[in-house]
Parts: structure tokens; sequence; C-alpha cells
């Protein structure tokens, strides 16, 4: 399991990268954290013509708030965001899901924005940026900045918005809102695996904003009632996912999450405050 | 920095606290690079995609899985492997407790597990056994059950802080 040939570009800046982008186009690929492209290049899942690392880009290492927003530049890594102790205040949400990511060593390297990037179904950031309604930031060498809604940049499995000669420069993750309550639980078969079925929730007054991953082929956001109807409503929404069976669960099992996780996640508090 | 993809690049990297230079493709992985080309081969190679754990090496201080990166990557970086740990063959205090806990049975899964548990008692100076287990989370071991090492983690954290204790009230 080695990787085919492929010429290495390490960028010094953002410019560099994009330059490389435009010149090799689909031939080529960013290098992030590596946590998900070194082993799809491992098993020759793709052999791109030319790697361009950004871990040296020092404009796309930054982490700052501003209009309401926590940005996140691309240079990022996972376990920066989880050392961040301002960050249970400023996104709760993003603070909850952190530590549900791979493990320890990769969070050392795995970056927020090529976890935007590689768009796995079943990934805990993607799933919270939908959920908080965040943005990504695209920039290509030519065309004009896009900053692109986040359930609009998810496609669909390892699939999204992003042309070949754009690069994800930033994500955006909206600021905590008074009287919401956030809260993030999922089900994995070992702990650090990807989910089975990973559930982010916005609580508001009379409603909820439920995000659910790893069920339907891209992170998937639904406003559902509270109270009495909640029950029938999170029904619905299991049905809707489109589950699948596969060696992990069976498609009745990861409906059946949808609907207990998510009742327990929105009404039980002793349990939501346990896990 | 560009390297073409049949070029041989020299790369110079802080190895185990020595400078050491070897060639490298940019298609070759840091951990064969650090085993066939610099012979470090305490460094332990099994699935190749991120899983197992067992090639992770400190990169610049801070545990990584070596099959994840790419030799060129490293390039002017600080590399620690299991072979930075032992002095005059004597080896350190995890390495110590791990036998005396008998957490190896066949050493495959270690090498890597030890380095993880320097980065993690430098950040996690005194772990609970949540903590430990967590951290373990990210290696696989085929043989012992983990048991042995959670204890012997436990052990060497609660031993540095006395140390540290002692030295305090030394001066
Ligand atoms: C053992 C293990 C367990 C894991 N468990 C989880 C888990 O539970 N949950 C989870 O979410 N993830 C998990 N991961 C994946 C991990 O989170 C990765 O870090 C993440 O998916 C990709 O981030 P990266 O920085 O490593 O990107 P890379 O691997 O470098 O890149 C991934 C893809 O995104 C593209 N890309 C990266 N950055 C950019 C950019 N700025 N612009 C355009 N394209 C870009 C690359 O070209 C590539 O196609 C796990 C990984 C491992 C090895
Ligand atoms: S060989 Fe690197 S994690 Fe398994
Ligand atoms: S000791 Fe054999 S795999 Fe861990």
């Amino acid at each position: 399991m080695k990787p085919a040939v492929f010429d290495y570009v390490r960028a010094a800046n953002k410019r560099e990268a994009l330059q490389q982008l435009t010149e090799h186009g689909e031939q080529a690929r960013i290098i992030a954290g590596g946590q998900s492209l070194m082993a799809v290049l491992n098993m020759r899942l793709a052999q791109p013509k030319v790697l361009i690392d950004i871990n040296q880009a020092s404009d796309l290492h930054y982490l700052k708030v501003e209009n309401n927003c926590l940005k996140v530049g691309a240079a990022v890594r996972q376990v920066e965001l989880l050392d961040r102790t301002s960050l249970v205040d400023e996104v709760p949400l993003l603070a909850q899901a952190m530590p549900w990511i791979g493990h320890f060593q990769t969070r050392n390297r795995g970056t927020v924005c090529g976890s935007v990037a590689h768009a796995d179904p079943s990934a805990e950031i993607p799933l919270c940026l939908v959920t908080l309604g965040g943005t990504v930031v695209l920039e290509s060498l030519k065309g004009k900045r896009r900053e692109v809604p986040a359930a609009e940049f998810f496609q669909g499995v390892l699939t999204t918005e992003k042309r070949p000669d754009e690069m994800v420069v930033e994500v955006q993750f909206p600021l905590r809102e008074a009287d919401v309550i956030y809260r993030f639980h999922e089900v994995a078969m070992r702990h650090g695996d990807f989910a089975l079925v990973a559930l982010a929730a916005c609580i508001r007054q009379g409603e909820v904003d439920l995000g659910v991953g790893g069920v339907a082929d891209r992170p998937t956001l639904r406003r559902l009632p509270l109270g009495a109807e909640l029950k029938d409503s999170l029904n619905t929404l299991a049905w809707s996912l489109g589950a699948q069976d596969d060696v992990h669960a069976s498609a009745p099992y990861r409906r059946q999450l949808v609907r207990e996780l998510g009742q327990q996640l929105i009404e039980d508090n002793d349990h939501a405050r346990a896990s | 920095m560009h390297v073409r993809a049949d070029q041989r690049f020299p790369i110079q990297i802080e190895l185990n606290g020595r400078q050491r230079e070897g060639l490298a493709e940019p298609r070759m992985q840091l951990c064969d690079f650090l085993r066939h080309e610099l012979g470090t081969t305490g460094v332990h190679v099994g699935c190749e995609h991120g899983v197992c754990g067992a090639c992770t090496v400190l990169v610049d201080g801070v545990a990584s899985r070596s099959c994840l990166m790419l030799a060129v990557q490293a390039h002017e970086r600080r590399i620690d492997t299991v072979e930075s740990l032992s002095r005059d063959n004597i080896m350190n205090d995890l390495q110590q407790a791990f036998s005396r806990h008998h957490a190896l049975q066949c050493g495959f899964c270690t090498a890597g597990i030890l380095m993880s548990c320097v980065e993690f008692l430098e950040r996690v100076p005194s772990p609970d056994e949540t903590q430990v287990r967590d951290m373990l989370s990210g290696h696989l071991c085929r043989c012992t059950g983990y048991t042995g090492m959670v204890r012997a983690v436990l052990e060497v954290a609660q031993q540095r802080q006395e140390t540290l204790v002692e030295n305090n009230n030394d001066v």
C-alpha cells in the first residue's frame, strides 16, 4: 500500500497554493492534515499528479472572532480548536463535538477545513457547521471569493460545491446565541470511530434545529416542534433520510437511533449531561 | 519547495536529537523513510491507513501517524521515535512500567503507544483512567487487552508527580 507517484509542492502561502491549483486543476490535490487523504493515496483510490501541501502556509493559519463568527483558516488543526478555552463560550456545540473526532493522535494533525473539504457524511465538523448555519469560504486565483452556506456546500458522499481550481480558505461558525441550548451526541462502534449516527441540536423556545450525520449522504438539518409532536416528527425524520444497511449497522437500527437518541438528546436533560 | 515525482530529495531532520539526512522521493511515507533510510526500525508499520497507531512518532513533539505523513513533509522538522526513550541501554520509567505491568506481549503495538504516552503525559500530567483509555483508543493492541497499559501509565504519572513534589521540597 504505497501511493502512486506525484510531484510535491510546499506552498508558502495561500497565493502559491491557488496558483498551483489553477495550473494543474483536477490533476492536483491539496494536502492539509493528511488524515483522510494519505489513506486514500496509500490505497491508490486517488492518484493525483501534484500534491499541494498547505501545512506551512502561514497566512492560512488563523483563528479569530469577527462579525459574530468564529473564523477558522485552512491550516488550523483540530487540536488547536479543542485547546481553545474560550470555545465553550463561543461555539458550545463545536466544543461538545470536537472530542468525538477520531483520536488525540489524528486531531493533532487533521485540520478543521480539511474535514469540511473531505465531506464524509458522518464527520462531526460538517454536521456542526450545517446545524449552526455556518459558511464555507472558497477562493480561486481567477474567480471571485465565494461564501457558500454550509447546507449548500455538501452535495453528497465526499462531494461538495467546490470547483477543482478552488480551495476552502476558511470556515465560519456562528457564535452562540443567547437562550439557545446546544447539545451533541453520537453512537459509534468504538470510541473514535466514525459515527453510525451523530446528532447536533439547537434547542429554542418551542422548537429545535436537529442536525443528523451518518445516515443520509450528507449532514441533514430539520426544524422540529417541541412537546407532544416531537416523537412523531422524529419518526418522520428518521424515515426521510434514506438509511442504508452496511457492515456496521442496519437501516432499522440507524432509524431507531435517530428516534431514541434524538428524543433523549432533546428532552432528557440528565442523560444528555451524563454523556 | 517543489520536488518532482522522480526526484530523490535530500531530507534533513533532527532525529532523536541528532541531525540526520536521507533521500526520499515525494511518495515515500515518513514511516518507510525512518525505517529504510535512517534505520529506526522501532517505528512499526501495521495498517498504513491511520487506524492501528503502530507507526506513531513525535513530530515537533506532537504524536502523529508516520504512515499518514510524507517524508518530504518532515523536512527540517524534529522527529522522535521509540529509540529516543532509553539512555545507555537503560529503559525509561514508562518502558519499565510497561514491562512491570505486562503491558506488552508481542510488542508490535508498543513503540507507537509509548510515543503517544510521551506527549499525553506532558499535556495531561495527572490523568484519570478515562483519559488514559481515551488516549489509548487511538491504538490497536491484539494481545494485551489494554489493562496493563492503563495501570502502567497511571503509575508513571503518579511517580512523576511525586518526584516533582520531592524536588520542589528540596529547593
Ligand atoms: C483513525 C482515524 C479516525 C478518524 N475518525 C474520524 C471521526 O470520527 N470523525 C471525523 O470527522 N473524522 C475522522 N477522521 C478523519 C479526520 O478527521 C481528518 O482529519 C479529516 O477528515 C480531514 O482533514 P485533514 O486536514 O486531515 O485533510 P486531508 O486528509 O489532508 O484532506 C482531505 C481531503 O480534503 C481536501 N482538502 C483538505 N483541505 C482542503 C482545503 N483547504 N481546500 C480544498 N480541499 C482541501 C484534500 O484534497 C482531500 O481530498 C479519522 C481519521 C483517522 C485516521
Ligand atoms: S501503520 Fe500507521 S496507523 Fe497503522
Ligand atoms: S502487544 Fe501484541 S499487539 Fe499489542
